[in-house]
């Protein structure tokens, strides 16, 4: 067991899945010479070498496209972008050529595309982005947004040998922040398997990726009020993980749900609608949401702090709840 | 490249083009009919061009077809009954009812992937089936087809400059039938040949009668083997005329009838017709024996389709996921040693080979004499400079501006 952060999290992952399948192979924009804008890909092209690890034209179409190409004829790409906002150059790709194949002809596409983001460390309006929501609203895709290292690695394995295309997003706030042991031997994380982070009777806070953690420290706050939340941690977007959900709540009575993503259309708005129609009558309080507003991400430190959910605003939120 | 051609190539390229204007012809009457469920496009005075790229490929090549290429799956192989199928919508389509039109293929076997509707898509695709085949040691190439209009797609750049980067053994056939929907050609793309945007991609380029089905094919398979010998992608233009509207609801009433008859004394399977007759490649009976056989497979074809029953309503729900209905397998025809540390054979030494020398032939922008207009075309003065000076702009691009 070694502590590792998680990114080294990921880069393990590729170079695992890597020296394991000669399948796999890696393109994007500078991921072989350069190793990826965060590293993410360092040491991989002199490991792996140049048909392995491909630097590409600054083409996201062609990337994505590419990939779904080389999956056809039997291997298993991992398609890069550079900022997950850029995602938004190959939105075509992604939702009418990638997911719909299965259902229209029954190709399978194996691939994996994955990227940085998320906020809070001041990337302005267009490397922050959390677009999970275009691709959780696309049948055919399946979308991981992990929060640990451990699950990064995990959920990363798992999604290069799913046969289906995973949209695999990295928060880049964790990439150097968190830091944890891992085993050294080879393991998968299920995708659709939501984790309880912790324990509580009074109240459930769901979320993913770093408001997870931003949960679980509210959480802690919580406690000295002898305000118990269980937090849920979703890990997987699509598949959404209902049974656990819906245990949870069942459970606790009352559910507040924590999203960087902005407000309209985020995934609480699902999840409390999955709870109103299973679970109406356990229900002892409002479903309550605290997420970022719907503004694009702002540059300015003042400016991106008040557009993002924060400790004290998740912790405002349950004391509301608890009080029902 | 020396090319012969047998006698039964040669009558191959005359069934499959047959075979495709006649049961788009029946499909005509299906959709009179209403028997069609949605719509239809017509491929009618391109066959040549769909026929003789997909006959230059070998059996473990790659292809794409497009929405006017169903040529091209006859060729690969597919059946008329699953074309009828496709646009009937019935279970026993290739799709099962799922989609429609030429939107189907096959990757186990017959290596064809199907198209979507959202054009140029296809081209970084099938780039990435080039280089993933190249990786895995078959020296397969990989073909598709895009329409004039769709060569100004932002995917049409981005693959075609990406297979060119990556020298990806891919033959692009733009076929230009000189309409994207009611938009004529000159109106969207200022070149005189669109095989001139290979120039952009630093790739070789042909530009081809689309409507001599022989020129087509001699064209394609040189295409074809040249990028499996390493030589990276090409492009060709095949020129030829889309003979009907968009889809059938369109009486392309926006087309110069004189632009019809032009193309209708080019059309591509009587002049073939004529020339196996002129080179004594068969005789008329021959012509009736081939022409009663392709009737009665699509008469029977046709039945099958027709007396196929329509999806049953729970498969909508089904498939969106593979859940271990598919394998995915590669085919590797190479040493897996050669690509697995540690003896991988691809090092990634690398070195920076331009320091970004040039050679500047103009560095001054000479200042505009004449006024342009708020158009951005020319004044009449400037065009006539520039006429007296240069004549017309070569095909290859040889003259500067």
């Amino acid at each position: 067991m070694a502590q590792v952060t998680f990114l080294e999290a990921v880069r393990q992952a590729l170079f695992e899945e890597m020296e394991r399948d000669p399948t796999v192979i890696l393109l994007g924009e500078d991921v072989g010479v350069y190793g990826g804008a965060f590293k993410v890909s360092a040491g991989l092209l002199e490991r792996f070498g140049w048909e392995r690890v491909i630097d590409t034209p600054i083409s996201e179409t062609a990337i994505i496209g590419a990939a779904v190409g080389m999956s056809y004829a039997g291997l298993r790409p991992i398609a890069e972008m550079q900022f997950i906002d850029f995602i938004a150059c190959c939105f075509n790709q992604l939702t009418n050529f990638v997911a719909k194949s299965h259902y229209r002809w029954g190709a399978p596409v194996p691939i994996v595309v994955r990227g940085p983001s998320g906020g809070g460390v001041h990337g302005g309006p267009f490397h922050s982005a959390n677009p999970e929501m275009h691709f959780v609203h696309t049948p055919g895709l399946k979308v991981v947004y992990p929060s640990t290292a451990f699950d990064a690695k995990g959920l990363l394995k798992a999604a290069i040998r799913d046969n289906n295309p995973v949209l695999f997003f990295e928060h880049k706030f964790l990439y150097r922040r968190i830091k944890e042991e891992i085993p050294s031997e080879d393991y998968t994380v299920p995708i659709g398997k939501a984790a309880i982070r912790r324990e509580g009777r009074d109240l459930t806070i769901i979320s993913y990726a770093a408001m997870a953690h931003t949960s679980l420290e509210a959480a802690e706050k919580l406690a000295k009020d002898g305000i118990e939340a269980e937090v849920l941690d979703l890990r997987t977007l699509f598949p959404l993980d209902r049974e656990t959900i819906l245990a949870s709540v069942r459970k606790t009575n009352k559910l507040l749900v924590v999203h960087e993503d902005t407000r309209t259309g985020g995934i609480a708005g699902e999840i409390a609608a999955i709870v109103c129609e299973e679970a109406f009558e356990e229900l002892d309080g409002p479903i309550l949401r605290v997420t970022s507003l719907d503004t694009p991400v702002p540059y300015a430190p003042p400016l991106e702090e008040r557009f993002l959910p924060n400790v004290g605003k998740v912790v405002a939120a349950a004391q509301e709840l608890a009080r029902y | 490249m020396n090319l012969s051609i047998t006698r039964q190539q040669h009558l191959d390229l005359y069934y499959y083009m047959k075979l495709n204007r006649m049961l788009e012809e029946q499909m005509t009457r299906l959709f009179r009919q209403n028997k069609i469920v949605g719509g239809l496009y017509s491929s009618l005075g391109q066959e040549a061009t769909s026929v003789g790229t997909a006959y230059a490929l070998g059996p473990k090549d790659w292809m794409a077809p497009m929405i006017r290429n169903i040529g091209a799956l006859l060729v690969r192989g597919f059946k008329p009954r699953d074309i009828f199928t496709q646009h009937m919508a019935r279970y026993t389509a290739p799709t099962l009812g799922k989609d429609g039109t030429s939107h189907f293929g096959d990757l186990n076997n017959r290596h064809v992937v199907s198209p979507i509707s959202m054009l140029g898509d296809l081209i970084p695709v099938m780039a990435g089936v080039a280089m993933a085949g190249r990786y895995l040691g078959q020296k397969v190439v990989a073909m598709t087809w895009i329409g004039d209009g769709g060569t100004s797609t932002g995917a049409f750049h981005e693959g075609m400059n990406l297979a060119a980067a990556q020298k990806a053994p891919f033959v692009c056939v733009v076929e230009n039938n000189q309409w994207a929907y009611s938009t004529p050609v000159g109106r969207q793309v200022p070149l005189r040949d669109l095989a001139d945007r290979a120039k952009a991609y630093g790739i070789t380029s042909y530009v081809v009668d689309g409507n001599d089905v022989l020129a087509v094919y001699k064209t394609s398979k040189g295409a074809v083997e040249r990028c499996r010998s390493g030589e990276g992608p090409i492009l060709i233009e095949a020129k030829t005329m889309r003979m009907k509207g968009h889809a059938q609801h369109d009486p392309a009433e926006y087309v110069p009838p004189e632009m019809v008859e032009y193309w209708k004394a080019r059309d591509p399977v009587h002049r073939y017709e004529k020339y196996l007759t002129e080179s004594k490649l068969w005789d008329a009976k021959l012509k009736v024996e081939i022409d009663a056989r392709i009737e009665r497979e699509l008469l029977e074809e046709q039945s099958f389709a027709e007396n196929s029953p329509f999806p049953p309503p729970e498969l909508a729900e089904q498939g969106v996921f593979c859940e271990g209905c598919h394998s995915v397998e590669a085919q590797w025809e190479r040493p897996i040693e050669e690509v697995t540390p540690p003896r991988a054979s691809v090092r990634p030494e690398w070195s920076v080979k331009s320091f970004g020398e040039m050679e500047i032939t103009e560095n001054i922008v000479p200042s505009l004499t004449g006024k342009v207009s708020g158009d951005g075309r020319r004044s009449p003065a400037q065009a006539a400079a520039k006429k007296a000076k240069s004549g017309r702009v070569s095909a290859r691009g040889k003259v500067r501006r």
